[in-house]
């Protein structure tokens, strides 16, 4: 019980103060470690903090204080019992070459579920479009794409002018914003415990299988290649990365075969689900570019042996650097499963940042 | 912690220390929430007169940085500022809410980035739908972005002090006569308690005369067996007197440079 207030106040108050000192110091300067005799005061600290604050909670008529000192032992409680690394200074060439082709083997699961789907999809899609080609108007939403595959080639082959002209920019960036809003849905999506991702999915495919199956039965095999390969070798692989991040985030969810509380998991996942779409957001700048610069530009300007071998470049480099990019053996990110000071210890050992 | 649905998430260190936090509804956050939509609406349109002069070079240009400008701070706003502000938007700050991790630890960019990013599922079918649902039905007032990023949205009221001696009237205090007895009630009230006394001196004159009589009433009796006071100090004086006294014994300052006000603490909360 405190007798007399105002002593009791004037004489914590330095400490109070000091611990306040500290903590903005922290809290402006991530980086910053304090070194051990700091440490100790600062534990210090926040001990005598929180033992003012139970002593006043016995004390009636000094809100201002309580919630004050409320604050004061909240903040440090959070910078004192948080375990999760600090963010580091930014290094976005780190990231980009390490932190996110690591991410994406570390979930290749997930990656291989989206895949299905969206296999599945495309499989359906053909299917329709052969028992029912009247189909192609329901299923396709582009008009564009509802006529004939002939009549069409003959179209872009035979076109004396370029029908982007004075657009191309604002068609990449279209693209780039359109395709990124859908990423994100696909993600979020992951919050109906997968189902609406794999639906996502499941609904590109079809459209991607029957726009390519009604190509193929037209014999325009090459330009659809020489078409949707130069920006689809990275676009179609950053939609699956986008439902690979939502089933991540079904799988916190559910929890299947984890034995640790769902708020854990989800605490978990959150780097990796940033990480996962931030490597989307990149990849589909880059088709964005792709798709309104050179995609739309057919043989006879663009050869379609040079768009397809490009695109199979990109496919190939797209699969290298997701397969191997930050590979140094043994220094794979921990599977989600371990514990996390385990964890720690071995991103530490392997010089692993995170977001 | 708590496990029912309240409006208060009360954390306790392994310290032993409880602190409380203060729950957002749905109702307040749906507010900032607009605040944040008119101050994105009105980014926009400077961006787009900007953006504009850029048609004198290209109008494919301006129209791209347009579209590109649009997503960015559409996307980014929430994602910048409760970074910068470390929790608050421009909305929550003036509403006075901010994001904090669920379990009262430091607020971590890739949760910022999270909750911000699922506004897409919470915002369905429009006017976030699902994200009000989910926050009226959470026991934490969460929508699904906070739920998947493990944050939460609290209130950080400031709480002024109002203006004492225009309360209390200057009168005469026969309480402080009594300093043991004071010093008792001031150990044996609930801070609410005090709270309570406190709102029903500052508002009484918005009360009806009947209504004003009967609050002091209750307040009074509730007041009186919590610490007794001589007969000779509490005889003759009337209920709302008796509360007044009891919020002069609680909050009156000893001397000068005694309240929190004074202290700066409340300039630095």
């Amino acid at each position: 019980m405190i007798i007399d207030l105002q002593r009791f106040i004037t004489e914590e108050r330095r400490y109070w103060a000091e611990l306040e000192a500290v903590l903005n110091e922290l809290e402006r300067k991530p980086a910053h470690k304090l070194d051990l005799p700091r440490l100790e005061r600062f534990h210090y600290l926040y001990q005598r903090a929180s033992a003012d604050l139970a002593k006043l909670m016995t004390f009636s008529a000094e809100p201002n204080t309580r919630f004050y000192l409320e604050a004061l032992v909240g903040r440090t409680y959070g910078e004192i019992h948080e375990t999760r690394a600090k963010p580091h200074r930014l290094a976005p060439l780190h990231w980009f070459f390490v932190t996110f082709p690591r991410t994406f083997r570390k979930h290749l699961r997930a990656f291989g579920v989206c895949l299905a789907a969206m296999l599945l999809g495309g499989a359906f899609g053909a299917f329709v479009i052969t028992a029912d080609p009247a189909a192609k108007e329901v299923l396709l939403p582009f008009a564009h794409l509802q006529g004939d595959p002939s009549e069409r080639v003959a179209r872009e082959e035979g076109a004396q002018e370029d029908r982007l002209a004075g657009g191309k920019t604002s068609f990449s960036s279209y693209l780039m914003t359109h395709n990124t809003k859908v990423s994100i849905l696909t993600l979020a999506l992951g919050l109906t415990w997968g189902i609406g991702t794999l639906i996502m999915l499941f609904y590109n495919g079809v459209i991607l299988g029957a726009v390519a199956w009604d190509y193929i039965l037209a014999g325009e095999t090459p330009f659809l290649l020489g078409w949707l390969l130069p920006h689809g070798a990275i676009e179609i692989p950053a939609i699956l990365l986008a439902g690979q991040a939502g089933m991540i985030l079904a799988n916190a969810l559910i929890g299947w075969g984890q034995p640790i509380a769902l708020r854990r998991r989800l605490r978990q996942t959150a780097g990796d689900l940033v990480t996962l779409i931030g490597g989307v957001a990149i990849m589909l700048a880059w088709a964005g570019l792709i798709e309104a610069f050179f995609s739309q530009y057919h043989a006879p300007v663009v050869p379609y042996s040079v768009k397809i071998g490009f695109g199979v470049f990109e496919l190939v480099v797209l699969a290298l650097f997701l397969g191997k990019s930050g590979a140094k053996a043994g220094c794979e990110t921990p599977p989600a499963g371990l514990k996390a000071d385990r964890q720690q210890e071995q991103i530490q050992d392997c010089g692993i940042s995170s977001v | 912690m708590h496990h029912a649905k309240t409006n208060i998430l009360t954390i306790k260190t392994p310290e032993g220390i409880v602190f409380s936090l203060g729950l957002a509804g749905p109702v307040v956050r749906f507010m900032a929430w607009s605040v944040d939509m008119a101050s994105i609406a009105v980014i926009i349109c400077v961006l787009n007169f900007f953006f504009g002069l850029l048609g004198i070079i290209s109008r494919d240009l301006a129209v791209a940085a347009n579209l590109l400008g649009y997503f960015v701070i559409s996307i980014g706003y929430g994602i910048f500022t409760e970074w910068y502000w470390q929790g608050q938007t421009l909305g929550k700050r003036l509403l006075r809410l901010r994001v904090m991790d669920e379990q009262g630890l430091r607020l971590q960019i890739s949760q910022i980035i999270v909750r911000n990013l699922l506004r897409f599922v919470d915002g369905l079918p429009a006017f976030y739908c699902v994200g009000g649902l989910a926050c009226l039905i959470s026991r934490r007032a969460q929508r699904l972005g906070d739920f998947a990023a493990n944050t939460i949205v609290v209130r950080s009221p400031r709480i002024d002090v109002p203006d004492l001696d225009q309360l209390l009237e200057g009168k005469y205090n026969s309480f402080g006569d009594y300093p043991h007895l004071e010093a008792r009630l001031r150990q044996r009230l609930t801070p609410r308690a005090a709270q309570m006394a406190l709102q029903a001196l500052v508002r009484r004159d918005e009360l009806i005369p009947q209504a004003r009589v009967e609050l002091f009433r209750d307040l009074a009796s509730y007041f009186k067996p919590i610490v007794e006071f001589p007969p000779e100090v509490t005889d003759g004086i009337s209920d709302e007197q008796y509360v007044r006294n009891v919020v002069d014994a609680l909050f009156r300052p000893a001397a000068p440079g005694r309240s929190v006000r004074a202290s700066g603490l409340e300039d630095s909360r």
